[in-house]
Parts: structure tokens; sequence; C-alpha cells
């Protein structure tokens, strides 16, 4: 199963031009402890192709919901960014096998 | 106290009846955000706006005679949507001139929030400097690069405008959260409540259902709790969204970070009062020992040109790769331009096996670099060979004629730091003047 299939909301955005964050929002605690059991840094680090230190999860019960944050590989606007909103940087998050 | 947010962006629009509705009961506070990072280093640094002056002037033409009707202070932060001189002087001219046709008088407040390079150069002498990433250090050729720097002012020089009795508060590059925390702080309410009820209300109807950037929010705040109810009867603040919008943009959802302290949230509740409103509790206010401002600086980097072209031909798709690294080494090889002094890249959408979608990206030392790094780029693409290759006539359809366009100035950020301050009005430069009198 994929993440995206579990979750009820799967979005990225900037935190700031220097991060990406993302949102994950589930129905109820046991999809996002399902999810939680099967998401790592390890699969999120392979995914985006960054260092596993430099990533952050944050487990946000009040709304089931998992938050994902790292530094851009490009910052926000500079030459070689294709995203300057960082909206459409969810894929590979979704795509991860749990 | 009643505190209503016009909208999640200045420029953005609300529906004129949300707003009737809001001061049809009333309003101690107005406040709008009118700006934001999220476009890019491109509106810092050449000083324009991504809003548009004509939709800022109707979202600010249909507040100000109410605010000011119902005295009730109005605020606008990072204004012109980077909040640089440049940008502030840009709306504040757009206030003066409603004021103009309204025939409006009132007490208006500026806040420039921009810092020299001198200013910057000191701080990170003086180890003074705290990088928001590690990844992005900050180096003295950083600062010297730099085009236009500015500090994000906290609540300091709002309340400071309040108190001087301001009617109309412009401020250049501010947190979002001050715009709304200021006048609740300002008039003896919880600073933890006061920022968490800031943070939900920048957005406007954001944290609404249906959700909309684009409605009018109100807030009510008392003692212990703050409430939240959109102006639009038609939308409702439910609980859940109101608790999932304190996430939104932030790296961490139990803490706000702002420059006079951080808002532990980890104790707060969402309680649904009824169909359309939200009762907040619980956030904690913790001063900060060490007090730090942020700043934002960019550096021009050079001058864009681009072109958009399609691919329709499965073989040519196929030899894509091929293609680029060819067109890449013709370029360098052809041309007496340094490959220093420019950057070409082939941003590629779509790849189904029958379309491809391809944007020429040359960025240069100079616009005409830049045009001729696209231009060669662009017909040596059109023409080049590879193996099998049947539709020899050319190789990417132009949907346009020019074919190249000028994108202009390219800039990046160049300073994304904190600084540690004596004060947090340190770097503000309050002016107050009579307009309409």
């Amino acid at each position: 199963m994929k993440l995206i299939d579990l979750a009820k909301i799967l979005r990225s955005k900037n935190a700031g031009p220097l991060f990406i964050t993302f949102d994950i929002m589930f129905d109820d605690a046991e999809k996002m402890k399902k999810a939680l059991s099967g998401l790592s840094k390890e699969k999120i680090a392979k995914a985006y192709n960054t260092d596993i230190e430099n990533i952050s999860i944050i487990v946000y019960e009040v709304v089931n919901s998992i938050k994902v944050t790292f530094p851009r590989k490009y910052i926000s606007g500079s030459i070689y960014d294709d995203d300057v909103y960082g909206c459409q940087q969810h894929m590979p998050l979704a795509n991860i096998e749990i | 106290m009643k505190i209503v947010s016009l909208c999640g962006l200045l420029g953005y629009g609300y529906s004129e009846e949300s707003l009737n509705k809001a001061f049809s009961e009333k309003v101690d506070y107005v406040g709008v955000d009118a700006g934001s990072t999220d476009p890019g280093p491109y509106y810092l640094g050449s000083g324009k706006s991504f809003t548009d002056r004509g939709a800022v002037k109707r979202d600010l033409s249909l507040a100000m005679p109410k605010a000011l009707e119902q005295k009730a202070p109005f605020i606008i932060g990072t204004a012109g949507g980077a909040g640089s001189k440049k940008h502030t002087d840009w709306l504040v001219d757009i206030v003066k001139e409603i004021a103009k046709e309204q025939n409006l008088s009132f007490k208006l407040g500026i806040i420039y929030s921009d810092v020299d390079k001198t200013y910057v150069m000191e701080k990170l002498k003086a180890g003074k400097i705290v990088p928001m990433s590690e990844t992005f250090p900050l180096s003295e050729e950083a600062i010297e690069e730099s085009e236009t720097i500015v500090s994000q002012v906290g609540i300091a020089p709002i309340l400071s405008l309040l108190e001087q009795k301001a009617d109309i508060i412009v401020a250049g590059r501010a947190c979002d959260t001050a715009i709304y925390a200021a006048p609740c702080i300002y008039e003896g309410y919880d600073p933890g409540l006061s920022f968490h009820m800031a943070k939900i209300m920048e957005c406007g109807a954001m944290c609404a259902e249906p959700v909309a950037a684009a409605d009018v929010m109100q807030g009510y705040m008392e003692k212990d709790y703050f409430e939240l109810r959109p102006a639009n009867p038609t939308r409702k603040c439910s609980a859940e969204r109101a608790a999932a919008h304190t996430m939104y943009e932030q790296t961490n959802p139990y803490m706000i970070y702002e420059p006079d302290g951080a808002i532990d949230l980890k104790n707060s509740k969402f309680e649904q009062i009824d169909e359309r409103t939200v009762r907040i509790t619980g956030a904690v206010f913790n001063e900060a020992a060490e007090k730090t401002l942020k700043l934002e600086g960019v550096k021009k980097v050079g001058y864009r040109t681009i072109c958009i072209g399609g691919i329709y031909d499965p073989l040519t798709i196929a030899h894509f790769d091929y293609i680029e690294k060819t067109v890449k080494d013709f370029v360098k090889n052809n041309t007496n331009i340094k490959s220093d002094d420019y950057m070409l890249s082939f941003r590629t959408y779509g790849g189904s096996e029958s379309s491809l979608g391809v944007l020429i990206d040359a960025v240069g030392k100079t616009q005409e670099i830049a045009d001729t790094i696209c231009s060669l780029a662009r017909s040596r693409i059109l023409h080049c060979d590879y193996d099998g290759r049947k539709s020899s006539a050319g190789n990417m359809a132009f949907p346009f004629s020019p074919s190249d366009i000028h994108v202009g100035e390219v800039y990046e950020f160049s300073v994304f730091h904190l600084a540690k301050v004596d004060s947090l009005s340190e770097t503000a430069v309050i002016k107050i003047e009579e307009v309409g009198k």
C-alpha cells in the first residue's frame, strides 16, 4: 500500500524559502498509526535524495496528522529551482510503500 | 474584543457582503497581510509587488472607510508584497489616493523595516547571526552581493504606533502574526492566545469550510480564550480545520516562533461552540531570553531568456537526452561567451511517448548573453540530427512568434537568517503623519 492510499490530505508547501514541509492528514488515529509504522526517515531520504539527518517527522495527534520537513534541494526561486511555492513536491512521499 | 481579518492576502479579494456582515457589529481592529516570501526572491529584489495595484486598491478602498468610521485601527503588514521601503511607499501611495478620492482623514503610521549591509555585517562579525538551516550559512560575500535586505519586525513598532493613536498602520516587512497579535497585546490580552489567534487569522478564511483565503475572518478575544467565526454566513469554522491550520506552513505544529518568544501549543484545545464558531484555549507564551529578528535579503544573479516548445514525435522524444547533450556542447563550443557567464537548462514537462513540453531556460550575466544562449540553443534543438531521424525539417513546435521571451532580472535569496538584537525596535523606522487634514 502507498502512503497516499491511507491519507485524506497529503500536501507540500514551503516553510520559508529554505524548507519544504509536508502535511499528511488521516481520517482517524488508526490510519495515522498504520502510516507511521510504515514510514521512516530512510524511505523519505531515499525518495527525495536528501540527507537523513535533516529530516524531521512530527506527529500532530490533535488532527491525526504527520508533518515531515527538510531543507529544499534548491532554495525557492534559485536558478535551478522548478517549484517556487513548493506545492507540487508531494508525489515521491505519496508513492512511498508502507 | 473583535478583530477582523480582511483576507489571506491584500489584493486577493474578499466578498463585500462579508465585510458588511463583519462591520454590522462593533469592530475594534482590522488587519490584513499584504505580502509573503512564497512568490520568491524576485519581488524583494526588483521592488515590484506580486499583487496587482488595482486589486489592492479595491480591497483597501472598501475597508478603509469602514475601519475609520468605527474608529478601529487598521493594520497592514508586509506592504507591497515584500515589505522593502519601495514596497511600503507603493502601498502608502495607494492609501493616500483612496483618502483623496473618498475624502477621508486619519493619522497614518508607517513602519520601514529595511536594514543596510553594514548592520548585517556588524551582526555577522559580532557572532549575532543564527542560520535558519545548516544548509544556508551566511557569508560576508553574500551580504556584500545583496541588493535589498529587510527585517521581519514583530509587534514592537506596531505597539508604538497604536500608542501614538495611528488610525491606519502600513508596515514594511512584518511577521504575519504581528498584525493581529499586536492589537490584542496592546489591549492587555494574553500573549500566547494573541499569537495563536494571529497565526490562524493571518490567512483570512483559510481555516473555514468551504476554505477561502479570499474572505473575511472574525476573531473574538477574551481573557482565557478566543473564538473564530467566518463573516460569510455560508462558511463555518470547524475545530478540526482550525487545529489543522495551526500547522500550515510551519515546521513544528506545537511551537510558533516569534521575535518576542515562542508560543507553546501542546495544550491547545479546539472546541466547537456552535455550527460556525470554534473556541480555542491553552496556548502558552514563553518569552525568549535572547530576542531575534529574521533578516531577508536577495542578490541579483543575472537575466533570464526562455523559449517554450513542444515535441510530438516519439522518436525525437526518445532521443531527447542525446539532443540535450549535443545542444549544450554545441552552445559551449560555438560562442565566445565564457561558460561561467551563463547557465543553460532544459526543463521538460509531460514526457509521455507522444508529447514532451520543453522550456529552454537561459540565464546570463547580461540580458544580451541570455538572449544569445537561448537563441543558439533554440536553433540547435530545432535542427539537431539523431539516429534514424525522419522528421528532418524541425524537432520542436514553437507556439509563438517571437519564440524567445525576456523574463528579465533573476534574483536569489542571499540572506535568510536570524539576527540577535538588543531591541526588537532597532531595525524599525517609524513615521506618523496626518492624511487629508
